[in-house]
């Protein structure tokens, strides 16, 4: 799995950026800075994805304490802030030709920025809290409290005004992806992106592990070093 | 629940990767007064807070009055005394408040009665209704002692005791705590300073790069040997 | 419960006593909705369109300042450590430390509120038993989620910053619902609320939950 992983994740990527800028058809409206949106939408859904394993990581972590579940946890934080922080670029960029403004506090938009503040304060947390073993629980509780506030942040953002488009729903008055070409699209980009996610989430597991190795070798070196003197 | 009041095995514990404690074995039997001895930072408190159920160990078992303590912790504290560094008592409250709010949380029968003895017993009978923060260092100190002994436990935890008392304060801390000894509980009280615990131990041991180096038989009338080994380690360290 | 109702009572005690609590939350609290009025410079029309919005961002606020005084009560003497070695349920720590947040953030709504309508030209007295049932469901809410990451930051380094970093972004379903519930009361009553009062309620339920379940895991080393 592991090998199979970065080649994978060029190839899906390879064949993403020929069905998106090649073979997809330009939308009739937005003309062709609407192609962002393959990119825009796949990013929102990984980080969805990297926020969900936060929160499962951090009860199995509650639950039986296992490093892994820990390492998993803060790894998902880390790719998750990253996709969320490209959705917030790619957006406006999109936003900008089409609604004349960079920013709107439309419902959808408020939702991310929203997930994108709790999600670092994780990671400021994990960076600035303190050494103590104690910071993974700590984190543990706010990656389960995070994806609590989730359900309620959708419902509440919807008391605000909203004009974003509902594309692949059809409903409030987005067009739907007519043409199959655009939904193969859409999947394809998705695809690259969870397996680009999937690799660095790999990554930084086994990267942390190895911290975690040399800083337990270095206190054994310690250790021996005092018994000798 | 019976069992000696303390079986500790291998005990360890580490934070944020420094391993303070590195497999502590230690048995306390009813009725002994163990005094604990260490320079600053051998991780007596750590230890201590272990035995209280505060912190759990990394590693090892403890086993106190026969119950695992992973499983029934909140039948064993009330078995438990504990007296930290810190007084653990409410600045704005007075004594007394302090103490009768610690007896619901123990639920102590009784506990008005029980409040007036221990105040009077601690010497406090005159200051019970002021709040703790007007109290002197001596106060305070038989104040946190008052507040260990509240629910009678069997096992009772000191952790500096002597620390900030004058001579007087001292002795009278001494004589107290024979008497406890006397009654039957069973204390460790851990301590750097080797002359005014000695008197009161039953036995000594010695914590040294999170273990205990030195328990030996421990007994009380070897207390010069093990005095002058504590004196080795320590001179050792500096 | 029994053990809670211990608590409580010991927090409101020393509260009464000192007033360190209430008293800075109270200055604390005038002054963010003097602060957050003349920063809008309102007209008299737009000023009472803007009385929702000052009211709660200067409860979260100043609610931030009252919930961590709470903690740094258990921080001094470590009398953590004598509620913690005690034979005592976490959760019962979190129901009586949660029970004393709510009502000294209920005495500083007590001020704040009316002065909101003061400053703001809101006639309250009209809309009063919609409006408590809205500051009481916005309070709980709020002291639920506080009083686990007031309990949690107490424990971590740079604690005045990470109290406000990790609750803001958490509050704001409840901003959200409670400014609407209060717009919505202040015009019509209840009826039009629903949305705002909906989040609220589910807020309330899910952290208390939560916060019951979590508290273990901050206070236990």
């Amino acid at each position: 799995m592991r090998r199979v992983l970065p080649p994978l994740t060029g190839l899906a990527m390879l064949a993403a950026l020929v069905l998106v800028f090649l073979v997809v058809p330009t939308e009739a409206d937005m003309g062709i800075v609407q192609r962002i949106f393959y990119f825009h939408v796949s990013s929102a859904w990984v980080a969805f994805l990297g926020f969900f394993l936060v929160a499962g990581a951090s009860a199995v972590y509650l639950w039986n304490g296992a490093p892994t579940a820990d390492r998993l946890a803060y790894a998902g934080a880390e790719v998750g802030v990253l996709f969320c922080t490209l959705v917030l670029v790619t957006g406006p960029i999109w936003a900008r030709p089409i609604w004349g403004v960079w920013w709107t506090w439309d419902p959808r938009l408020t939702m991310t920025v929203v997930l994108w503040a709790i999600y670092s304060s994780y990671l400021m947390l994990r960076a600035f809290g303190g050494g103590d073993a104690a910071i993974a629980r700590y984190a543990a509780v706010l990656g389960i409290v995070g994806v609590l506030d989730i359900p309620l942040i959708v419902v509440s953002v919807r008391l605000l005004r909203g004009i974003h488009p509902a594309v692949i729903t059809r409903t409030q008055g987005g067009t739907g992806l007519a043409d199959p070409w655009m939904r193969a699209g859409l999947l394809v980009s998705a695809l690259a992106l969870i397996l680009l996610a999937a690799w660095l989430v790999d990554l930084r597991v086994r990267g942390a592990q190895l911290e975690d190795e040399v800083a337990a070798l270095r206190r054994e070196m310690d250790a021996r070093r005092g018994e000798v003197a | 629940m019976i069992g000696p009041p303390i079986r500790a095995e291998r005990l360890a514990r580490g934070f944020g990767g420094v391993r303070v404690l590195t497999g502590v074995d230690l048995t306390v039997a009813a009725g002994e007064v163990v005094v604990l001895l260490g320079p600053n930072g051998a991780g007596k408190t750590t230890l201590l807070r272990i035995l209280a159920l505060l912190l759990a160990p990394t590693g090892g078992r403890l086993v106190l009055f026969g119950t695992d303590a992973t499983r029934a912790p909140a039948a064993l504290r009330r078995r438990i005394g504990y007296a930290g560094h810190e007084i653990s008592c409410y600045p704005d409250l007075s004594g007394a408040e302090n103490l009768a709010f610690y007896a619901q949380l123990f639920g102590v029968a009784e506990p008005a009665a029980r409040i007036a003895r221990l105040l009077a017993w601690a010497g406090l009978d005159g200051a019970g209704r002021r709040p703790v923060r007007t109290y002197s260092r001596g106060m305070s100190q038989r104040l946190a002692l008052a507040r260990a002994l509240l629910h009678e436990p069997d096992l009772l935890l000191l952790d500096e005791p002597f620390s900030g008392l004058d001579p007087d304060a001292v002795e009278r801390l001494q004589q107290q705590l024979l008497e406890l000894r006397a009654a039957g509980h069973s204390i460790v009280l851990a301590t750097h300073d080797v002359d005014r615990a000695a008197p009161v131990a039953s036995r000594i041991a010695i914590l040294h790069r999170g273990r205990i180096a030195w328990a030996g038989d421990g007994r009380a009338d070897d207390a010069a040997v093990i005095v002058a080994a504590y004196r080795t380690i320590v001179a050792e360290r500096a | 419960m029994r053990d809670a109702l211990a608590i409580l009572a010991k927090d409101l005690r020393i509260e009464w006593r000192t007033r360190e609590g209430i008293s800075s939350v109270f200055v604390l609290g005038v002054l963010l909705v003097v602060v957050l009025t003349m920063a809008h410079d309102p007209s008299p029309e737009t000023a009472p369109t803007l009385a929702p919005g000052v009211l709660w961002a200067a409860f979260v606020l100043t609610g931030m300042l009252g919930v961590q005084r709470g903690f740094l009560l258990e921080r001094e003497n470590d009398c953590l450590a004598g509620l913690l070695g005690a034979p005592v349920d976490p959760a019962a720590i979190y129901a009586g430390k949660l029970a004393a947040n709510v009502v000294l953030l209920a005495v500083m709504q007590a001020v704040v509120v009316p002065l909101v309508g003061l400053f703001l030209h809101v006639d309250l007295a009209a809309r009063l038993p919609a409006l408590l049932l809205v500051c009481l469901l916005g309070n709980v809410g709020f002291a639920s989620l506080a009083t686990l990451f007031g309990a949690l930051a107490a424990r971590v380094r740079a604690r005045e910053v990470m109290l406000p970093l990790l609750l803001l972004p958490l509050l704001v379903p409840l901003l959200i619902g409670a400014v609407q519930a209060t717009r919505a009361v202040l015009v019509g009553g209840l009826a039009g609320a629903s949305g705002g009062l909906g989040v609220l309620v589910a807020f309330d339920v899910i952290f208390g939950v939560a916060g019951w379940l979590l508290f273990a895991y901050v206070v236990r080393d």
